[in-house]
Parts: structure tokens; C-alpha cells; sequence
């Protein structure tokens, strides 16, 4: 579903701050993989997923969406396929506008916005559905200012509306990351949930290692810009974290002390 | 100062206000199109100060060559549009920031509207040769066209930005971020707003030449600041009688109001024998006091410092 051939990203070339983001990665999805993404600061993780996304060009190497060479094309035209979530859950709503508003932008994703009515008395019905089965109560809030919720109801509707037109890949950068653990863990399961019945392709960065072993059918491990790890199948499921740790020393050169160090890495 | 009270006549000031409501109209309906930069752009576009006397040039010359009022304002209205263009895609394409793009649309607008004026500052519209939609002359047929034509667009603006083009609009401007990822190309929509955004002011403008009875190379001096006095005190009244937000309907016709209420301040003002210079520098002061009340508000709620008991909070 994705590919990815020999991608580079260089960040600020040939200045003081030069920073080698990512180096001759290759990366390859099938249609309904749920990769997680796991590595320290600096690793690469959101660059991978920005140079997906179409935030900036990168400076070498293919990506490939559904077999349709996608490299050149900017971020509006990318998200006709991609839907993402943000790490920050301010990003992924407009504020201002009312819940039922911005559930309506997210369908309309890809397709062309003319000078029909926004809101139909239809969607509506199933926007109230599809909130209800959030069980956050938002079903009754159709009409308030996205504004006025929390960050992890925030959070949730952007999940919401990043599938809510079924896209070829849905990008998680941290999502929860910026969330009290008892509503990260709502939101996480939440993503599963979503993943598995639209049978979704996905692509989810995460800092916890707990997470990244217990959520997905396949995980890789960045370290410096290249995947150093990849497991998937009946060994991603016998994963441990001691394990895990392990593999990440034999493979990058230098043992972590613990989860910890993962972490705060630099 | 006896003698300053006596001159003072208040039968003067009631006999001026009508004028006051059909220009303060005019204004209002300038300050729709300010609101669309403004408050769903998120952008304080400085071309209006161009667009504004763009409209009431296109319109004059027009109405002066014998074509029917309507249709002068239509090419007025066209005008803002090309106009709006202009500085949105000085923004977008070249990557001035939206300021500056509206700054240079403006200044080159000058040459233009002189151009458009035949090379004269000033055309005068002599409402007993032309057949003028509005005029000074006729002060309250004025006030009920001005009404008409500001509910009329308040309800065209109300339908635009509840479909899914104007969404788009509002979401690029609520949260670029967000609309990107949401496949809206915010580069068009700020191009669309501040096209849009141009043609109401032009259109204004064109309403203006015909109520003064000319179209002055002037004439759009300061209407950014009065556009945005307009919308700021649309609001302050609006939150502070209704104490809520209000749909939107409802706000474009408190902006509308915020334009009438700024313009019968000026006739006070007028009335009270103040300067006519200092008209400028006072309206800065006003705009600048009313900008600042929803910070003093935020502060007011926000504030580090400790309450007084049973003192209560502002309203939330």
C-alpha cells in the first residue's frame, strides 16, 4: 500500500545545524498493516511520517501510495488518501468551528468543496452515531465549538475524522503523547478499534515501548534517520521488552541502559 | 465655554443623524468585507484602503458615461474582486506576508484609480443629471436602500460561508494545519476570501460616490481602520448585550451596526465642534480602545491576582 525507496531528508544543508533526518530509507506496507513506530528523539519517526504527508519535498528516493508515485505531490493533494492525526490535539480541529462543522470538512476530504450546504440533516444523523459510539457524550454536542472540548475528546474526534472517509493510510504522530495516561489509553484503544474495522493501513509513532509491542501487527524501530529493527508476525507477538532493548543494542551498537534512555535519548 | 454650550444646537445634531445612519450604513456594509479578512481569514488586509475608492472611481465613471447605477456598482464590485486577487496572490504565490501584499496592492491602486478617473482626483455626480441608487439628497430613500442592500448581503454571506466552499474558507483560517491535512488547498481559499473580501468593500465604495455625490482619489483613506472599528464594536455590543456568541447571521448584522453606531459617534463629534483634522486621530484612539477590550477582558478572567471575596468573576 505504501512504499517507500531509498528516501533522504537532510534538515538545514550545509549549515552549523545540519541534521541527516533520514538516510536512504526503504520501507514497504501491505494493505492492512498497522506498523508501529518506535525510536529516541531525533530518530526520525515524524520525519517519516512528514515525508509521507507532504509537509516539505524530500531530497531523494521514491514514495509510492497504492502503487501511484506520490513524491511530488503537495499536502492537499496527498490527503485525499492520507488521513493523520497530530501529536498536538489543538491541530487536528478548528476551534472555532462547531463539532458537527468540522466532521463535515473531514468527509468531504479529496472531494471537491462546491456551494452545496455543509451540514445536511443526514450527516447529521450519522455524525450522532458515530460520536454516541465514542461513549464521550459529544453525541449530544453537535453544535458546540470544538474549542470547548478536552484534549482527549479533541483527540478522539480527530481520529474520527481521519477516517471518517476511509483513507488508503492513516498516520498516527504520537497521538496521545500529549495525553493524561487513563484518556491516552482510551484514545489508543480507540485507534485499534478504528483500524481494525475499516481494515486500515496505518502508520502509528509512539515514545512508549509498552504500546508499541502491544498495538499493531508489525513494528520498526528507528535509530539516525534508518529503520534499524523491523518484526512483525508471530514475533511481534511474543515480543518483550527486555527483548526488545536487546535487539535495539545488537542492531544500533550501543546498549540502553532502559526504557528510560529510549525515551530521552539524544 | 458658556458661550461654546450656547452654539451648541441638539434640534442640529437630531437633524444630522439620519445622515449619519445612511453613510454609517454604507460603511457597515464595507465592514462585511472587512470581517470576511478579518475575523474568518484570520488576515487584517490593507488593500480595502485601495479597493474602497476603486469601487467608487469604477462606479462614478460609469454612471458618468450614461450606464445604469446597478450595473456601475456590479463593475465595481468586479473591480475589488481583480483588486483582492491581486494582493492574494502576492501572498500566496510570491510568499509576501499577507500585510505587506496588501500594502503594495494598495499603494499601486493609486496610480490605478487616477488611471480609472481620467487623471482627475475628483469626479463629481450631480444626483439631479444621473439617476443615483443613493444620495445625500435623499436621505431616508437612502437608509431604507442601504438596509436593503446590507441585509441582502448579510444573508448572501450567511448562505456562502455555510457551504462547503465557505467552510473551507473558515477552516483555513480557523486552522491551516488542519485543513492541509484535510485536503484543502488553503492557498486557493485565502485567494477566494480576500477576492471576495475586496468586491464588498468595492462595492461600498461605489455605494459611497453616489450618496457624497463623488468619487474622490481619497475617498478609501482609513477604511481599514474604520472597517475594523465597525466589527469590534459589532462585537463588544453584540457579546455585551447577548453575553454569548450568536450566529453568524446575527453577528454580520451586528457588524453592520458596529459601522451605523461609528458613524453617528463621528456626527457627535462633528456636532461638538471638534476639529474635523482630528477625525482620524480620534477614530485611531476609539478603534485602538475597543481592539483592546477583549485582552482587558481575558486579563480580567485570567488574572493572577487574588479576588476579593465574594467578588465575582467576569462573565465566562
Amino acid at each position: 500500500m505504501l512504499e517507500l525507496r531509498h528516501v533522504s531528508k537532510t534538515f538545514n544543508p550545509g549549515t552549523i545545524n545540519e541534521k541527516k533526518a533520514l538516510t536512504d530509507l526503504s520501507l514497504h506496507l501491505a494493505p492492512g498493516e498497522f506498523v508501529t513506530v518506535i525510536g529516541g528523539n531525533g530518530a526520525g519517526k515524524s520525519t517519516l511520517l512528514n515525508a509521507v504527508a507532504g509537509v516539505w519535498p524530500v531530497d531523494g528516493g521514491t514514495i509510492l501510495l497504492d502503487g501511484e508515485d506520490i513524491t511530488a505531490w503537495p499536502e492537499h493533494k496527498r490527503a485525499v488518501h492520507i488521513g493523520r492525526v497530530f501529536q498536538d490535539p489543538m491541530m487536528g480541529t478548528a476551534p472555532n468551528m462547531q463539532l458537527e462543522e468540522n466532521l463535515a470538512l473531514a468527509l468531504r476530504r479529496g472531494q471537491r468543496r462546491g456551494l452545496k450546504w455543509e451540514v445536511t440533516k443526514v450527516e447529521r444523523e450519522d455524525y450522532r452515531a458515530l460520536l454516541a459510539d465514542l461513549g464521550l457524550g459529544l453525541e449530544d454536542r453537535l453544535t458546540a465549538k470544538v474549542g470547548l472540548l478536552s484534549g482527549g475528546q479533541r483527540q478522539a474526534v480527530t481520529l474520527l475524522m481521519a477516517a471518517l472517509r476511509r483513507p488508503k493510510l492513516l498516520l498516527l504522530d504520537e497521538h496521545t503523547a500529549a495525553l493524561d495516561p487513563a484518556t491516552a489509553a482510551k484514545v489508543l484503544e480507540l485507534s485499534d478499534r478504528i483500524v481494525s474495522e475499516a481494515h486500515l493501513t496505518a502508520l502509528m509513532i509512539t515514545h512508549n515501548m509498552t504500546d508499541a509491542i502491544r498495538h499493531g501487527s508489525r513494528l520498526i524501530m528507528m535509530d539516525e534517520g534508518r529503520i534499524i529493527l523491523d518484526i512483525d508476525g508471530e514475533a511481534k507477538k511474543k515480543l518483550t521488552k527486555r527483548e526488545l532493548i536487546d535487539r535495539f543494542a545488537q542492531s544500533a551498537g550501543y546498549q540502553l541502559e532502559s526504557d528510560q534512555t529510549l525515551l530521552s535519548k539524544n | 465655554m458658556q458661550a461654546y454650550f450656547a452654539s451648541l444646537s441638539l434640534l442640529k445634531l437630531l437633524k444630522n443623524m439620519p445622515g449619519g445612519i445612511a453613510q454609517g450604513l454604507i460603511w457597515g456594509v464595507m465592514a462585511l468585507g472587512i470581517y470576511i479578512t478579518f475575523r474568518l481569514l484570520d488576515v487584517a488586509d490593507l488593500t480595502v484602503d485601495g479597493s474602497f475608492t476603486t469601487g467608487g472611481a469604477c462606479a462614478a465613471m460609469l454612471i458618468l458615461a450614461g450606464k445604469s447605477p446597478w450595473l456601475a456598482l456590479a463593475v465595481a464590485m468586479a473591480a475589488g474582486i481583480l483588486a483582492g486577487l491581486c494582493t492574494g496572490l502576492l501572498h500566496t504565490k510570491l510568499g509576501i506576508p499577507a500585510i505587506l501584499a496588501g500594502i503594495l496592492t494598495q499603494f499601486a491602486l493609486y496610480s490605478v484609480n487616477l488611471h480609472i478617473m481620467g487623471m482627475a482626483a475628483n469626479k463629481a455626480l450631480n444626483v439631479d443629471k444621473y439617476p443615483l441608487l443613493v444620495s445625500s439628497r435623499y436621505v431616508p430613500a437612502a437608509i431604507g436602500k442601504g438596509a436593503a442592500i446590507a441585509v441582502v448581503l448579510v444573508a448572501l454571506m450567511y448562505w456562502y460561508f455555510g457551504t462547503e466552499q465557505g467552510s473551507a474558507i473558515r477552516a483555513t483560517g480557523d486552522n491551516p494545519a488542519m485543513s492541509r491535512a484535510l485536503g484543502i488547498n488553503i492557498d486557493n481559499m485565502k485567494v477566494l476570501g480576500l477576492a471576495l473580501s475586496n468586491g464588498v468593500v468595492a462595492l461600498a465604495g461605489g455605494l459611497m460616490a453616489q450618496y457624497q455625490g463623488f468619487a474622490d482619489i481619497n475617498m478609501g483613506r482609513g477604511a481599514i481602520v474604520i472597517g475594523l472599528a465597525a466589527v469590534i464594536i459589532g462585537e463588544v455590543i453584540s457579546r455585551a448585550v447577548f453575553k454569548k456568541y450568536l450566529n453568524f447571521a446575527v453577528t454580520l448584522g451586528f457588524t453592520v451596526l458596529g459601522g451605523v453606531l461609528y458613524y453617528l459617534v463621528v456626527v457627535v463629534v462633528l456636532w461638538l465642534k471638534l476639529n474635523s483634522n482630528d477625525l482620524k486621530l480620534f477614530t485611531a484612539v476609539i478603534v485602538a480602545l475597543f481592539l483592546s477590550v477583549p485582552h482587558f477582558r481575558d486579563r480580567a478572567q485570567h488574572s493572577f491576582r487574588r479576588k476579593k471575596a465574594g467578588e465575582v468573576s467576569g462573565d465566562a
